[in-house]
């Protein structure tokens, strides 16, 4: 039998079933846009953390006090105790390694910020002029703190936008005084709107220099290191040689954490993409069901037909063109249904995005094809068992009832 | 006339729980090429059990089937469903044609198993329909058409492979005298034509058209009666 053949009667039987045809294809379509839509989000969920890494710096190193091994918790003020502060002499240091380009050292605090009779509380980093570049910041108007010696704590500052807004409206705040703390600073400059970052609002913190932020703080340590590579072949280089610095300043104790932004972002790429496939995974398992639909309405479908499956072997069908023949209409179903929930899929996915602009809702091309692929798969297989029936239904018995 | 079928010996045994039945019992039977037989008898003698394995719709238990000299008794299920597109018609008392398919359609069917091209395939369905009459209702399905009508969609579906052998299981049991006496005279035309017809029959009246009378009684030919 030609395979054109086969798919015609396929397809003629399917057709005089619509009703059956459409409400197992319909399992399969519900199926197979689970996979779609949440591949979808997870991809999306990945994409948007991706990101927004990518957006705090390239090549960037950063360096934490303390150390995730020797506390068994995440280093740094996460962990609680540290053995030994970094201090701005290390970043000093770390500064002039080779393969090094930039180093921000940075202190991060709150601080109440008020301008004339406006005042609220803000998140105050202290860093340098490399921050700017370091974590892809933009300015608005004015300059960027100054550069110079780190331990000079001019008491001047740069207001994220939001915080221009709320203090100063349309005025310019450009060469004004406001009282962040204990100290009146200048305000030199401010930052574009950028928005949130990693759950950071840059547009809602004050940059100072980072000596200002230690007095303020009245502490001589440092929050983080950021390290800006000379390109991402230098990274590992530059990684080995912060830490081995770091253990000769600090007395020959690896008391520091030196993380790389690449294995950041290779970390939470490996666990939201396992997220992706676990949560396919678990939408798979609706196509498996749809597929034990298939079988159980294939086998009503063998019983019903006996006769009709005893007039093809008399007319000369073999027991492999009646498997055949199930076995196509399985295919076309899982197809059907596979593609319907394509569409409602990617439907899912389109409306999705519109209530979640920030984020792109498009399903991986894999979960496309693996999604299709699966349905085609779970049709057959469980089609397997009533075309084997069918195939070994007994020609002279099923032709001698009426 | 050559034997096209030869049973030697042929006995078919069902188990019906602890009992076994045997429905034929030691057959001997030679029909052949081109000959016209009918076959009689009261339910229950082995008639319909005789023409399925005649129509290698089941096999003996023991003995032997050769057809047209060839011993197809233990060939593999292939070569079977090979043995039955190609030289085996078939037409039913209840016509069994496929509800969903046109008459057209029906007759297609066995030229689609045997994998013949589409334009050859149409060609052959024109004739065949042509020939019985029913050109004009080659879009029709089953359902649409009259008891004598789909007799004949079913014989032309028998013929649309040049089968040797065509074998009719009560072919009028299911229609009036007169379409009954029509769907005859289309068998007695293509055994003119050179068809062997072997027809399975309660019907004095389609038995006595037919030149050879074979009566079964409990699994037994009790009287064969032919030229």
């Amino acid at each position: 039998m030609r395979s054109r053949d086969a798919l015609s009667l396929a397809w003629n039987t399917l057709a005089h079933q619509g009703r059956r045809t459409a409400l197992i294809a319909l399992a399969m379509a519900i199926g197979v846009a689970a996979v779609v839509v949440l591949t979808a989000l997870g991809e999306g969920a990945r994409r948007y953390v991706l990101d927004q890494f990518a957006g705090l710096g390239s090549n960037l190193v950063i360096v934490l006090p303390g150390r995730a091994e020797t506390t068994g918790a995440a280093p740094g003020v996460l962990s609680g105790q540290t053995t030994r502060d970094l201090t701005l002499d290390d970043a000093l240091a770390v500064s002039r390694l080779p393969g090094v380009a930039r180093v921000a050292p940075l202190n991060v605090g709150s601080v109440q910020v008020s301008a004339g009779k406006l005042s609220r509380e803000v998140v105050l980093l202290g860093s340098s002029d490399a921050l700017l570049p370091v974590r892809n910041m933009r300015l608005g108007q004015g300059r960027f703190l100054p550069a110079g010696p780190l331990d000079r704590a001019d008491p001047v500052c740069v207001l994220g936008d939001q915080l221009r807004r709320e203090l100063f409206g349309n005025a310019s705040p450009l060469g004004q005084w406001v009282r962040i703390g204990d100290r009146r600073m200048r305000v030199i400059g401010t930052l574009a709107p950028q928005g949130q970052q990693m759950g950071f609002n840059t547009d809602e913190t004050v940059v100072v220099p980072v000596a200002t932020a230690q007095q303020l703080f009245n502490t001589p340590s440092l929050f983080r290191i950021l390290v800006e590579a000379r390109g991402r072949s230098a990274v590992d280089g530059v990684k080995a040689r912060i830490r081995d610095l770091l253990k000769a300043r600090h007395d020959g104790e690896e008391d520091v954490t030196v993380i790389t932004q690449d294995a950041v972002l290779a970390t939470f790429d490996r666990i939201l993409t396992a997220l992706t496939l676990a949560v396919a995974g678990i939408a798979a398992i609706s196509l498996a069901v749809a597929g034990v639909l298939i079988m159980n309405v294939m086998l009503v479908s063998v019983s019903q037909r006996r006769a009709e499956i005893g007039l093809l072997k008399a007319l000369g069908a073999a027991a492999g063109h009646i498997r055949i023949l199930f076995l196509t209409e399985a295919a076309l179903i899982a197809l059907l249904g596979g593609l319907a929930g394509l569409v409602l899929g990617l439907g899912a996915s389109l409306a999705l995005g519109q209530f979640y602009p920030d984020l792109d809702f498009t399903p991986p091309l894999w979960a496309v094809g693996v999604s299709l692929a699966t349905a085609l798969v779970f049709g057959l297989l469980f089609a397997w068992l009533p075309a084997r029936r069918a195939a070994a239904v007994d020609p002279a018995l099923s032709l001698s009832r009426r | 006339m050559a034997g096209m079928i030869l049973l030697e010996d042929v006995s078919r045994v069902f188990q019906v729980g602890e009992t076994r039945v045997r429905a034929l019992d030691r057959v001997n039977l030679e029909i052949g090429a081109g000959e016209f037989a009918a076959i009689m008898g009261p339910s229950g003698s082995g008639k319909s059990t005789l023409l399925n394995i005649l129509g290698l719709l089941d096999r003996p238990s023991e003995g032997r089937y050769l057809l047209d000299g060839h011993d197809v008794t233990a060939l593999d299920e292939g070569e079977t469903a090979r043995q039955r597109r190609e030289r085996i018609g078939f037409v039913f008392q209840f016509f069994h044609l496929v509800p969903r398919l046109t008459a057209a359609g029906n007759v297609e069917l066995p030229m689609m198993l045997a994998g013949l091209p589409v334009a050859r395939r149409r060609e052959q369905v024109a004739r065949l329909l042509a020939e019985v009459g029913l050109s004009e209702r080659a879009d029709h399905l089953p359902g649409q058409l009259s008891g004598g009508q789909l007799q004949r969609v079913a014989i032309a579906r028998a013929m649309c492979m040049g089968p040797g052998l065509l074998l009719a299981d009560e072919p009028t049991g299911n229609l009036d005298r007169a379409t009954g006496r029509e769907v005859m005279a289309l068998l007695r035309k293509l055994n003119d034509q050179g068809t062997t017809l072997v027809v399975i029959t309660h019907d004095p009246e389609v038995g006595a058209q037919a030149p050879r009378r074979i009566v079964m009684e409990d699994g037994h030919i009790v009287s064969d009666q032919g030229p």
